[in-house]
Parts: structure tokens; C-alpha cells; sequence
């Protein structure tokens, strides 16, 4: 039972990379690479920070500004310089490599017995249940952050972005800041993600972050393809759906490991798995038309 | 209202494949003015109304809009004067948002777009009844995605959003072109009440002379980057359909 709450609670850690993932993909079309970087970046500032001792409450905010600057830096490559968005997050992502590297001053830093998000409050005697609760409440407030937001008239013009460019600038909105600014909020969002998967796994990595925009991307491609089975238009559920991707994502790799399969085989069988989410509608359409 | 002087705009400048798009154009466009252009395709219709829109800047001229020197604004900023209709129905919408998201942007086209929820139950209202004014029946479905109507649909509503906020210029790109007689028709006489209505000064291009012929109070024609024709009031009204047929002889 352990090992499946070991998988929601990385789910859960993961619904801000899915949320930041969903903005620059599924809001602004940009598949963003920049989020291997910034997650590390994440966990490396906030490892950094905790061993000096730094207040949890402090640490997340820089997090979340050093994270919104690695997404405006690509925003910037992409708008101003007019570098393929893809190529753009691919540099950064690259550049954020020596970064981290000098961040943390060595590859791995581990945590254990460093006080952490996780230590805060004391619910539940049970670490892991008392990281439950926690995370859970995170994942709620960024949830109705993030809702809201889209909500408003700022996020309706976010979205119309991504959406009809010519429209919304026909309409007074200026896309190049406007898709700096969500680059810097998904970046944000995933760095945040960074910084509580080190503090729950109790150790940061400068390799923690290789492929990790597969788990974003999974998320919200299991998320879209109930969206669209079920002809989802509200932002709401929307957001649930993506919070739930990110949880059944975690917890498909749960059993795959649990049946047996190497560990070895992890990345292989979970790129399988997104072909899979991803071609599943197409192939049950087809076989029905 | 508008003010062009000697505008010129070359694509591609010093390469093989050139184009003089716009080769010196003086255009003055009145108040309340209903300005048709015809021309040829290649003839710099589109270029000089995305000159006026900011979507394009030009090599040298000037443009002025209700007096203001916009000559180096981009579009984004003139939308404080202009709405658009674009000749691709798809473009001037935004198909996953729904109806009521898509007003709600057009009704603060001249604002900054805030942080706060701006769709309550007056602009609901509000824009249903805007939006009955069309007669498609329309009005019970804001909440549906923008991409789910048809192409006529979709024109009409983007007319209609453009008067949604403060709005002087009215800018149509061959809205019908992609639409069936019937919407066409509805989306012409929409174009044309909105103008008198609300006193805006409208420029329309179009490729359908009866269209050219029927709606404006000016027409002009444009061939190879230059205004070659202009009638305005009398004139125009004077004009038979087939002279414009014969302007393309």
C-alpha cells in the first residue's frame, strides 16, 4: 500500500509541472523544453538553501522567481530574437545544465535530517501521511491559483494567445509579452514542482530532471484525451483533469514496476505508455468509422 | 480620420523576389466615410489595409489616425481606434474559447486586460442582447466554443465584438469570401448598419463587385500598388455595375 502512496505523493508533487506543462503546451502551443532545466533548477536552489538552514517558507518563493526567469529567458529567445520555440527551450534547458551544476557546487546533495516543507506542520505521525496532507493542500491552493487566474480577463487573453494570435492582436494584446509571461509562469510552476520532489525524495540531483517534461507532457495528454472524450469546456474541470493525469501517470508506473519490469526499462515503458494515451483515441476512432 | 501620405512598402527588399506592394499611395479617408477598394489580386488591397492596422509597417510615409502620428505603432496599440474582420473567418475568432470569453476580449479591446473576472451576469446579458440583434439565433449559445459555428456565424459575431468596446475604424478584408450568398448578405447588411449606427469610418475590400457596388460611399480601385480609381459620394452613386465589371476589362 506504501508503494502506492509513494506514487500519489509523487503525483502530487508533480501537478505543478503538469499545470505549467499544460499552460505552454496545451494554452500557448509551445512544446518547452526549458522544463528539464528548471525543475532541476528547483530542486538545486532549494537543496542549496536548505542545508544553509533557510526557512521552507522563504525558499519557495525564490524558487518560483528563479524559475519564472529561466521561462522568460526562453520566452525571450523565442519572441525577441525569433529562435524556434523548441530550439529556444532546448538552449536554455542546456545553458541551465552549468547553472545547476555551479548552484549546488557538486552533482548530488542530500537532504535527510534537514528540516523541509514536509516538517512544518505535524499532522500525522506517519511521515508519509503527513506528507499527504501537505502536498495535497499545495496542490489545492495552486489549483485555484492557476484557475482563477484563466478566469480572469488577463488568462481569457492567455489563452486566445495560443489560440487565434492574430485575434488577440487585433484586440490590444501584445502576444510577444504575453507569451513571455506564460513561459514564465509554466517554468515557475515546474521549478516549484523541483523543489518539493527534492524535499520529499530528501535529496537533489543534477540529473533529476532528464526526460522530466515527459511526465508533464504525459499528464496532460491522458488530461486531454478525457477533455475531449467527453467534450470538457470548463476550466475547472479542466485543471482537475490534469492534476488527475498526473496522479494516474505515477501510479501506471507504480504497477509497471510493481509486475516486475526492470527498473532499467522505466523510461523506455513510460514513453510506450504516452505513444499509447496519445494514439489510443485515433486507433478506437478509426475502428469505429 | 485617416490620413496616408506617399506611402511606399517593398517585401523582400533587394532579393530575387522583390515585390513593390504599395508604390506611393495618398489616401485621405473621412469621417464616417464607407471606403470600398477593388483591385486585382497582387494589386496591394491587403497590404495597404494591414498598413492602416499596424499588422505591417511601411518603408516610408505617413500614417495618421484621428489626428495621432501612428506611422511606428504596431497593430496591438492601434486597436485603441480599429477593430478587424479578417477574410478568414477563422482568424478573427478564437475557436476553443467560448462565445462569451471571446466578447468579453472584444469588450475591452481598448483596456488592459486585468486580473480580475470581468464575465458577471449584466455582461452576460449584455451580450446576448448584442448578439440578438443578428437574428441566428445565437443568443442561447455564448457559452458554446467559438468553433463550433459555421464560417457565416462566425464573421457575423466578429463584426459584432468589434463595436463591444469604443471603436472608430472599422477594417473588413474580404469578410465574405468565405461564406455562402446568404451569410454574405447577412454579414454585408450587419457591416453596413453598424456603420451608420455607431458612425464609424469603414474600409472594406472585396472581390464581389455587386457587394462593391451596393454598400460605401466611395469606392476606389488599386492596381499595382497605386490608386489608379476614386469616386466618392455622387459620383459612386452614379456608378452602374457594370462599369465596375468594365474597370476590370
Amino acid at each position: 500500500m506504501d508503494f502506492y502512496l509513494t506514487a500519489l505523493l509523487q503525483g502530487f508533487c508533480f501537478s505543478a509541472i503538469a499545470l505549467g506543462i499544460y499552460i505552454s503546451m496545451k494554452i500557448f502551443n509551445i512544446p518547452d523544453i526549458t522544463t528539464d532545466g528548471s525543475y532541476t533548477l528547483g530542486g538545486s536552489i532549494t537543496a542549496v538553501l536548505l542545508t544553509h538552514h533557510l526557512s521552507a517558507l522563504l525558499i519557495l518563493p525564490i524558487v518560483i522567481i528563479a524559475g519564472a526567469l529561466a521561462g522568460a529567458t526562453t520566452g525571450f529567445l523565442h519572441t525577441k530574437l525569433k529562435i524556434n520555440p523548441l530550439l529556444s527551450g532546448i538552449l536554455v534547458m542546456y545553458a541551465l545544465y552549468s547553472v545547476n551544476l555551479s548552484i549546488m557546487g557538486r552533482s548530488n546533495i542530500p537532504l535527510i535530517n534537514f528540516s523541509s516543507v514536509f516538517t512544518w506542520i505535524n499532522i500525522s505521525a506517519n511521515p508519509n501521511h503527513n506528507s499527504f496532507w501537505i502536498l495535497l493542500l499545495f496542490v489545492i491552493i495552486i489549483t485555484l491559483i492557476i484557475g482563477y487566474l484563466l478566469k480572469t480577463d488577463f488568462g481569457i487573453a492567455m489563452r486566445a494567445t495560443g489560440n487565434s494570435e492574430s485575434m488577440i492582436r487585433a484586440l490590444g494584446v501584445n502576444t510577444d509579452r504575453m507569451k513571455i509571461i506564460g513561459l514564465a509562469l509554466a517554468n515557475a510552476l515546474t521549478a516549484l514542482s523541483g523543489s518539493l520532489f527534492a524535499q520529499l525524495q530528501d535529496f537533489a540531483d543534477i540529473s533529476m530532471g532528464i526526460g522530466i517534461v515527459i511526465t508533464g507532457l504525459g499528464s496532460v495528454i491522458i488530461a486531454e484525451s478525457i477533455i475531449n472524450w467527453l467534450r470538457i469546456t470548463s476550466v475547472w474541470l479542466s485543471l482537475t483533469l490534469v492534476l488527475l493525469g498526473a496522479v494516474i501517470f505515477q501510479l501506471v508506473l507504480a504497477v509497471t514496476l510493481s509486475v516486475g519490469i526492470d527498473a532499467t526499462f522505466l523510461k523506455l515503458v513510460t514513453a510506450v505508455f504516452v505513444v499509447l494515451v496519445v494514439s489510443l483515441p485515433r486507433l478506437s476512432f478509426k475502428s469505429s468509422s | 480620420m485617416i490620413d496616408l501620405k506617399s506611402i511606399h512598402k517593398t517585401f523582400n527588399k533587394g532579393k530575387a523576389n522583390q515585390v513593390d506592394a504599395i508604390r506611393g499611395v495618398d489616401l485621405s479617408i473621412a469621417e464616417k466615410e464607407f471606403l470600398v477598394i477593388v483591385g486585382s489580386n497582387g494589386s496591394g488591397k491587403t497590404t495597404l489595409l494591414n498598413l492602416i492596422a499596424g499588422a505591417i509597417l511601411p518603408g516610408s510615409g505617413t500614417v495618421h489616425i484621428d489626428g495621432n502620428d501612428v506611422t511606428k505603432l504596431p497593430d496591438y496599440k492601434r486597436s485603441e481606434w480599429i477593430a478587424r474582420v479578417f477574410q478568414n473567418p477563422l482568424s478573427g475568432t478564437a475557436p476553443d474559447l467560448s462565445i462569451l470569453d471571446n466578447f468579453r476580449l472584444a469588450a475591452i479591446r481598448t483596456k488592459s486586460k486585468g486580473l480580475s473576472i470581468g464575465i458577471n451576469e449584466p455582461f452576460k446579458k449584455s451580450v446576448k442582447e448584442k448578439i440578438a440583434m443578428l437574428g441566428m439565433g445565437l443568443e442561447n449559445k455564448i457559452e458554446q466554443p467559438m468553433g463550433t459555428l459555421s464560417g457565416g456565424q462566425r464573421q457575423a459575431l466578429t463584426l459584432l465584438m468589434s463595436i463591444m468596446d469604443s471603436c472608430k475604424v472599422l477594417l473588413l478584408d474580404e469578410p465574405t469570401a468565405a461564406l455562402d450568398p446568404r451569410s454574405a448578405e447577412v454579414v454585408m447588411r450587419t457591416a453596413d448598419k453598424l456603420t451608420t449606427e455607431f458612425g464609424l469610418t469603414t474600409i472594406l475590400i472585396t472581390h464581389n463587385l455587386k457587394e462593391a457596388f451596393t454598400y460605401g460611399t466611395r469606392i476606389i480601385q488599386m492596381a499595382e500598388g497605386k490608386v489608379i480609381k476614386n469616386l466618392d459620394n455622387q459620383d459612386k452613386a452614379n456608378l452602374k455595375q457594370n462599369d465596375i465589371f468594365d474597370w476590370f476589362g
